[in-house]
Formats: C-alpha cells, sequence, structure tokens
C-alpha cells in the first residue's frame, strides 16, 4: 500500500519527476486562465466604460454660474467664472495654499472653471456659492474651497481634482 | 470504514489546532487514507465530477447574479447585457447554462450506475434516499433557473409547471396564486423564484455533505457487489489512486464540457427563449431543457390532469422505494444476466420517452408514450421483485481481491496466447 512519489535519493531527475512538474505547470496555466475571467468580469463593464465621457453644452451656463454635471458616476462642477472670481483666484500667495497650484495650471480657459465635485476630505458633495472664498463649502465637516477649487480651510487635504477635458468648440466640452 | 484517526500533524501549530478542531483528520480520513475498493472503474468518478459541476455552477450562478436583474421589464435586457457588455460574460453565461446540461448528464450517469451494480440495497438506503432528495432539489433549482431569462420559453415553462398545482382539488388555484404573487406568473414570480434559485444551491450542498457522510460510514460498494472482507487485500488508500482517477475523469468530463460551451454553446437551448416572454402569447411548440423531457412525456401521455400530475411525481417519487422494492440478494448487475438485459431495456425507455417529450403529441405517440411508462413504472414495481426471486445468478467472487486477481489472470492468459 502506498506510492513512493520519487525514489528516495535522487541524483538525476527521472521521467516521474518531469511528468509531474509538467501536469502541475500545464495544470497552474490552466487555474490561472480558469480564474482570470471570474475576476474580470467584475471590472469595469463595456456599458460603463461607453459613459467614460460626457458632452456639456456650455452655451446654456451664465456668468456667475455653476452647474454639476454626472460623469463617471459622480458629480463634476462646471462654473462660468466671472471677472471678479477669476481675479481672487490668481491674486493667491501660493504660500498660503495647504495645496500651493496657481489657478492658470488648474483651467483651459480662465472663465471656465471645471473641476471634480467629490470633496477631497470623505468624499460629500460641497454647496456652491458658500464660504468666505466665493467657491464652494463643504456641509459634511466644513472643508471651504476658493473660486479656482483650492482648499482653503478645513480638514479636506487636497485641491478638487481637475480631470481631463477638451474643448470641441467655443461652447462645447467633452470630459474624460 | 470509520475508526480511530490515524492523522498526526508534525508540526506544534497543527497540533494545537487539530486538538480544538480536528478538520485535518476529518480530511485525512474520508480523502486521503480512506480505504477505496479497488476494483473500482471509472463510473465511480462520477461522485467526483458532480462535486466539480456543483462547485461550478455555484461560482458561476453568484457571478451571473452580481450583473442580473430580477425583474419583469429588466431581466431579459440584463441578461443580454451580461452577454455584451460584462467582460467574459458570454463564457459565465454559457458555462452556467451548459453546465446545468452537464451536471444532469453526470447526475442520470451516476444513478443509472447506482442502479446496475445495486449501490441502493442494504447497507446504502439512506446514502440512495439522500440521492434521491438532492435529484429533486436539482430539477427544482433546474426549474427555477429556466425561468429567469425571461424569455418565451422561461415563461411557458414557468405557466405549466406552476399550473400544475392547478389539478389539486379544493386548495389547487388558491396555491397557485400564493406561488405566483397573483393570478398569472409575473413580476413577482420572477422576483421569487431568483431568491429561491439563489438558496436552493446551498441546500443541495448540504444533502451532499450527509450524502457523502452517509457514503463513508458504510463504504463504497463496487462492481462485483462483494463488500470488503479485508482492507489491506480489497482496498487502496483514497490518495492518491482514487483521486488522481478522478482527477483524470473530470479533466475528460470538462473536455466534454470546453466542448459544448465553446463550439456548440446553443445546441442545448430553445430557439424560441431568445424571444422576450409575452404573457399574451404562447410559442407553437413548448418543451422543457433536455433533462426534464422523460417526465415531460409522461405527463403528457395522461388524457386526465389530476392523474397526469400524480404520474409525473410518482415517477421521481418511486426512485425512494427502490431500496425495498429489489428482492434480490446479489448486488451487482455484472452477476445477474437478466436484469441486465431489464436494466438496458429500461434505458432505452428512458431515451425513448425523452426524444417522445421532444415531439409534438400525437395519438399514436401518446399510445407508445402509455407503453413506455408502463415499463417504467413496471421495471420498479414489478421486474425487480420477480426477478430477485426467480433470476439464475453467475456465482460471485469471495473477495474484492479475488475478482481482481481472476480478471488479471484472464488477461495475461490473452496477453500471453496473442
Amino acid at each position: 500500500m502506498g506510492v513512493r512519489l520519487s525514489s528516495a535519493v535522487t541524483v538525476d531527475p527521472n521521467r516521474r519527476d518531469m511528468l509531474f512538474i509538467l501536469t502541475g505547470a500545464v495544470a497552474a496555466v490552466g487555474a490561472g486562465s480558469l480564474v482570470w475571467p471570474l475576476v474580470d468580469q467584475m471590472n469595469p463593464d463595456a456599458s460603463t466604460l461607453a459613459l467614460s465621457s460626457t458632452e456639456v453644452d456650455l452655451s446654456a451656463i451664465a456668468e456667475g454660474q455653476i452647474i454639476t454635471v454626472k460623469w463617471r458616476g459622480g458629480p463634476v462642477f462646471v462654473r462660468h467664472r466671472t471677472k471678479k472670481e477669476i481675479d481672487e483666484a490668481a491674486n493667491v500667495n501660493l504660500a498660503d495654499l495647504k495645496d500651493p497650484q496657481a489657478d492658470k495650471d488648474r483651467v483651459q480657459k480662465p472663465e471656465w472653471l471645471i473641476c471634480s465635485g467629490v470633496c477631497t476630505h470623505l468624499g460629500c458633495v460641497p454647496l456652491g456659492h458658500e464660504g468666505e472664498f466665493g467657491g464652494w463649502k463643504c456641509p459634511c465637516h466644513g472643508s471651504v474651497y476658493d473660486t479656482s477649487g483650492r482648499i482653503r480651510q478645513g480638514p479636506a487635504p487636497l485641491n478638487l481634482p481637475v480631470m481631463a477635458y477638451t474643448f470641441l468648440t467655443d461652447t462645447k466640452v467633452k470630459i474624460g | 470504514m470509520s475508526g480511530p484517526s490515524t492523522y498526526a500533524p508534525k508540526s506544534a501549530l497543527g497540533q494545537w489546532f487539530e486538538s480544538r478542531l480536528p478538520i485535518g483528520g476529518l480530511i485525512h480520513s474520508s480523502f486521503v487514507a480512506y480505504p477505496t475498493p479497488r476494483n473500482l472503474n471509472y463510473l465511480w468518478a462520477f461522485g467526483a465530477i458532480l462535486s466539480f459541476m456543483l462547485i461550478a455552477q455555484i461560482l458561476t450562478g453568484i457571478i451571473l447574479a452580481m450583473h442580473y436583474v430580477p425583474n419583469e421589464t429588466m431581466a431579459f435586457g440584463s441578461v443580454e447585457h451580461i452577454m455584451r457588455d460584462v467582460n467574459y460574460g458570454w463564457l459565465m453565461r454559457y458555462l452556467h447554462s451548459n453546465g446545468a446540461s452537464m451536471f444532469f448528464l453526470a447526475v442520470y450517469v451516476h444513478m443509472l450506475r447506482g442502479l446496475y451494480y445495486g449501490s441502493f440495497m442494504a447497507p446504502r438506503e439512506v446514502l440512495w434516499i439522500l440521492g434521491v432528495i438532492i435529484y429533486l432539489l436539482m430539477v427544482a433549482t433546474a426549474f427555477l433557473g429556466y425561468v429567469l431569462p425571461w424569455g418565451s420559453m422561461s415563461f411557458a415553462g414557468a405557466t405549466v409547471i406552476t399550473n400544475l398545482f392547478t389539478a389539486i382539488p379544493l386548495v389547487g388555484t388558491t396555491i397557485a396564486h400564493w406561488l405566483w404573487g397573483g393570478y398569472a406568473v409575473g413580476d413577482p414570480t420572477l422576483n421569487r423564484f431568483f431568491s429561491l434559485h439563489y438558496l436552493l444551491p446551498f441546500m443541495i450542498v448540504g444533502v451532499v455533505i450527509l450524502h457523502v457522510w452517509a457514503l463513508h460510514v458504510v463504504g463504497q460498494n463496487n462492481p462485483d457487489g462483494v463488500e470488503v472482507v479485508d482492507v489491506e487485500k480489497d482496498t487502496v488508500p483514497f490518495t492518491p489512486y482514487a483521486t488522481f482517477k478522478d482527477f483524470f475523469a473530470v479533466s475528460v468530463f470538462f473536455i466534454l464540457y470546453a466542448w459544448f460551451v465553446f463550439f456548440i454553446p446553443n445546441y442545448l437551448l430553445d430557439a424560441d427563449n431568445s424571444v422576450m416572454a409575452n404573457p399574451l402569447v404562447t410559442p407553437a411548440h413548448i418543451v422543457p431543457e433536455w433533462y426534464l423531457l422523460p417526465f415531460y412525456a409522461m405527463l403528457r401521455a395522461i388524457p386526465n390532469k389530476l392523474m397526469g400530475v400524480i404520474a409525473l411525481f410518482g415517477a421521481i417519487a418511486i426512485l425512494a422505494f427502490i431500496p425495498w422494492l429489489n428482492w434480490s440478494q446479489v448486488k451487482s448487475a455484472k452477476y445477474r444476466p437478466t436484469f441486465r438485459f431489464f436494466f438496458w431495456v429500461f434505458v432505452a425507455v428512458g431515451i425513448g420517452l425523452g426524444y417522445l417529450g421532444s415531439q409534438e403529441p400525437t395519438d399514436t405517440t401518446n399510445w407508445i408514450a402509455r407503453a413506455l411508462m408502463f415499463y417504467y413504472f413496471a421495471f420498479f414495481i414489478v421486474i425487480m421483485p420477480w426477478l430477485g426471486l426467480v433470476e439464475k445468478t453467475k456465482p460471485l467472487p469471495k473477495t474484492i481481491a479475488d475478482a481482481v486477481l481472476a480478471k488479471n489472470a484472464a488477461l495475461t492468459k490473452a496477453g500471453v496466447a496473442a
């Protein structure tokens, strides 16, 4: 009874060892190719990927107005900034900022601020035209953002992220 | 077969754990050291094949449930979403639908093996009955699952089977309304069928555990139908012999499974199910999936509604009584030439009933179906007991070891002669 899986004293690997190793290798490749689809099916599917970019018509947004657009399941702020708001955003000492970033590095056209609407603290959606800096204020824990979407007060660590977007025309922008 | 465990963990951690929860010892005694008759053929690998298929169905099913929507307006679309949008969704769907067919193919081979070799005879009666319960749960699960894609055939199948309950006098219609959650198959029905379809496979897992437990207490039957006498001479340890034999059999079975999934995934699917369900229109030609066709033929063969339903459930229920309907002392059909003949006629009858179930019923086919049905029931109620009394059986070998040695001697003689 019982089976010796390989000879007790092995100097050269024998044929049986080779067969075992080959079988094991094929089984490992088989197992990997079996597991990958089971895991990959949870990744974003084709219909979700198709929604990964959104077009926004800017012509209806008045000066001073902020609209919120849904992109990849979350809010994106599109703000048509007034001259006052652009100047306030530009004239800031970078040393005062928790997350230093110049306003010109955050916009393509200065009158259009397009950034994520997710507070970088714990994910609530900040309220527009609130807070001392005229930008946004988050109702959850009091983070305050300025007219460039940069964090000024409160527990949030980073500025509102700016994602990739392209101006298709002067009045149409594609986000993502 | 069970005794004090010979498992002794080598590491200190292993010993610490083992003295608190002896899982290692359990696995060792059940699947490593477990004495397996040395004359088993590949028909005994179907238990392992079924276990793998159960795991495959549960795995693919849980994944499909991440993407499927059990709502009347969205179910069909969600299945198309799975097929087209979800990464490898087509693979998950085809694995699951063809997996069900492979599951039933394996279970029929497994059950017929049991009938042929007398694996239902004492002391394995409870083992057999647990198997019948598993089969019943499988049929229920398959029926519930087939409704979920909400195609025309899904809807028709749900309507026909739930309408069976209206055959019950007095309370039948009330029960049907309770099952439907309405006055016909509809959204509430679909939602609860989804919930039950998710539940039943785990009940199957539970009964399978009892089934394997019952098996390990009495030990396996074998192709010669002679019980183990001397563990040293008649058996080999489960690992590595049965383990690797099972792996090999599972691999071959998976080749057949893969053939269906990758080359002919829609072969067993009814075309009508690619059309969304319409409660106001029934497809011209209603059939269940192939594994339910014999019972469908029986249902249609009886002109009376209630008697047809009783015949349908009776055909499955009778399986539970087989251990007491068989009066033969000899287990294996290898030594029962007369029984062997009637057994293969029974298999042909099953296939014939299945074929008739797939065809449009006419007067002629109905009479043939009735004749076949008569044989089906007569096989259990008349032939099995009668053969037990009058059959002339071949002489049995004394032990399993004798049977194996006799077979090897015959082969050696043939080898030498050649």
